[in-house]
């Protein structure tokens, strides 16, 4: 039996078969229909590894789409799939920070990996994947080339978080003749201060893995360990802990 | 149909009676007093024979107009009611002769003051503590004057006698209201925490206190009837949560979100909950006397030190068998959402989880609510 879990982020959705060890994964782009973007990951999946329907598990869903898929048998919140995947990938974690496209949270576990606190901020784009995306393409950045600015450089702080006064600040800033490095360096710094303070207000364990999409960004990984002076660990696959997570839960229901 | 559904058909039914009766109150030339708290004394106000209409208000409408007026980084509930009063949308202040105000919050206390533009005010100066013989002399003599005003506007003269008849009275409704909540002690529950929100909803509305409360207790003693039968209507399964906070009135959304994740609300530690039903006005003592210190020992967050409220919370947490609390902030709050950290620490401390939502009264975060309290409860 193939256990299945969907990931339905509100940029990608990933999926990840599992059967006791992670069979395959698939991120397709969410689009205007998550519900469509789940099924055809799951035919998609299916065929390239030769497995008929009938070989297939409970189908968990999680992640903001997750009540829309109605393939799934159970949908169960992106808090708890994250948390047992990033706890699979390395059972010594006891702190996640997770930034996501929309939202980001950070998750406290106990030795056994089950979730005892949690915060999210999802009321605005404010230190988010998307935050970064649109000051990236702004700045004519990858999100890759923001990651390999040396965080040594000379600084120009961003006072403001909200995406629409973030924007035209740094526009001013560049108009003035402010060096692109040093922008990008207050963009990223801002976004590191208020994960940490985020991290603070939990209180972090030993053991601080940051997951998501904006891990790939190695300056900031760099800034967030300046700031909480915590080594942060981060996970080629961690972008795909939700789904795995749930996938782990689908293999319990078998 | 079981026992139980049909009672909550009839109280659905019934839910918007209060304004029908309040219009016959006032076709028959009686008055009617309004009030945004529970603060405001319910016994001196019946004695006057006016009918006490609560305002406290819950709808997101007319916020935009009250902004017109008010910050807008306001507590909704402030913005919600002076929209109302503001609109003139509220039936309820409508008909009001006088509201009755105290000294609470920051943000009610200068709303009040624009209020009175509208209607005849009346201030009670609440004072910021419990405690001390100076404090409770101030509550003392502002009942004494309460007392007055309203004997004057009303030309009627208020005799102890009938104080004491309705302390009587709402001492009956309280117990009878504390047996309804007291349901949610058993496991599972008899009735799920939306059910009694609507029955004690529809007992807040209700006016005429001597048909309701022999309605109530008769209501109680058949769900329990029916519970002992065998119905049951909450999965023995479900979390266990109380929810603590702000008043809910704007804010329902917050047990929707509960509810429909899966959890069951056993306790509301909230104005309009428990709370105020907790401590009954003492029956052996000059009735003055008596609501003096029943209305002033309310666990409200304007109150410092707030020693009560973290005592009930600890004993109603012990006593409903709670697995989780749930505490509502409301956007600009301050009072309460200096006091979530008291909160926590306390709730953490008895090995129970906290989680702390803050909301407004609009419908643009139902969906982060549900997931953080889909979160919670699966963390439970
Ligand atoms: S919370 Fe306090 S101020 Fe608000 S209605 Fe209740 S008693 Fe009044
Ligand atoms: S919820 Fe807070 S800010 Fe709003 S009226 Fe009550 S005490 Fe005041």
């Amino acid at each position: 039996m193939i256990a299945i879990g969907i990931d339905m982020g509100s940029v990608g959705t990933k999926t990840v078969f599992f059967d006791g060890k992670v069979v395959d994964s698939h991120l397709e782009p969410t689009g205007w229909n998550p519900a469509e973007a789940g099924r055809k990951s799951v035919e998609y999946l299916l065929d390239k590894n030769n497995i008929t329907k009938s070989q297939i598990g409970p189908i968990v869903a999680t992640g903001y789409g997750r009540k829309s898929l109605a393939i799934a048998e159970k949908s169960v919140t992106e808090i708890t799939c994250h948390a047992r995947g990033a706890y699979f990938l390395d059972n010594q974690i006891r702190t996640i920070l997770d930034i996501g496209g929309q939202d980001s949270k950070v998750i406290r576990l106990d030795q056994s990996g089950n979730v005892v606190d949690f915060m999210m901020n999802d009321k605005c784009a404010a230190g988010t994947g998307r935050f970064l995306q649109v000051m990236a393409n702004l700045l004519e950045y990858s999100i890759e080339e923001l990651g390999a600015i040396p965080i040594e450089g000379e600084i120009q702080s961003i006072s403001s978080m909200c995406t629409v006064f973030a924007e035209s600040e740094v526009v001013s800033h560049l108009a003035k003749g402010v060096r692109k490095e040093a922008v990008a360096l207050g963009l990223l710094d801002s976004v590191a201060v208020r994960a940490s303070s985020m991290l603070a207000r939990i209180g972090i364990a030993p053991g601080l893995a940051f997951t998501g999409g904006v891990s790939r960004c190695s300056s900031l990984v760099s800034m967030i360990h300046a700031h909480t002076g915590q080594n942060v660990k981060t996970y080629p696959q961690s972008q795909f802990a939700g789904a795995l997570g749930a996938a782990l839960i689908s293999h319990d229901m078998i | 149909m079981s026992k139980i559904d049909q009672i909550m058909a009839e109280v659905e039914a019934h839910l918007k009676d209060g304004v029908l009766q309040v219009k016959e109150w006032k076709e028959e030339g009686k008055p009617v007093v309004g009030t945004y708290c529970t603060f405001a004394p319910w016994e001196l106000i019946t004695a006057a024979g006016a009918i006490p209409a609560t305002l406290c208000a819950r709808g997101e409408e007319p916020i935009a107009a009250a902004e017109e007026h008010l910050p807008r980084n306001l507590c909704p509930l402030i913005k919600s009611s002076y929209g109302y009063a503001l609109t003139d949308k509220c039936p309820y202040f409508h008909f009001c002769d006088m509201v009755i105000v105290e000294s609470t919050c920051d943000g009610k206390k200068k709303m009040y003051e624009l209020l009175e533009k509208m209607k005849p005010v009346h201030l009670m100066m609440l004072p910021q503590t419990a405690q001390g013989e100076g404090a409770r002399a101030i509550w003392r003599d502002e009942l004494d004057r309460l007392r007055s005003r309203l004997e004057e506007s009303f030309s009627v003269s208020i005799t102890d006698q009938e104080i004491s008849r309705r302390i009587e009275l709402r001492n009956r409704e309280r117990r009878a209201l504390r047996s309804l909540w007291e349901l949610s002690r058993m496991d599972p529950p008899a009735i799920t925490g939306k059910e009694q929100y609507m029955i004690s909803e529809y007992c807040e509305f209700h006016f005429h206190k001597e048909e309701l409360v022999p309605w109530l207790e008769k209501v109680v003693s058949d769900i329990k009837v029916a519970y002992d039968q065998g119905e049951r209507r909450v999965d023995g399964k479900a979390p266990r949560i109380l929810i603590t906070g702000c008043p809910l009135g704007g804010a329902q959304k917050v047990i929707h979100a509960v509810e429909d994740s899966g959890g069951v609300i056993v306790c509301y530690e909230n104005c309009g909950g428990v709370k105020e039903q907790g401590f009954l006005v003492d029956e052996d003592r000059p009735p003055m006397e008596a609501l003096t210190d029943k209305y002033l020992n309310i666990g409200c967050s304007v109150m410092t030190p707030n020693k009560s409220r973290m005592d009930n919370l600890r004993t109603l947490m012990e006593e409903y068998k709670v697995d989780g609390v749930v505490e509502v902030v409301l956007q600009a709050c301050h009072t309460y959402a200096v006091e979530t950290y008291e909160v926590r620490e306390l709730v953490r401390s008895t090995g129970r989880p906290y989680l702390s939502i803050e909301t407004d009264y609009s419908k643009s975060d139902v969906g982060q609510i549900s997931t953080r309290i889909s979160a919670f409860l699966e963390m439970i």
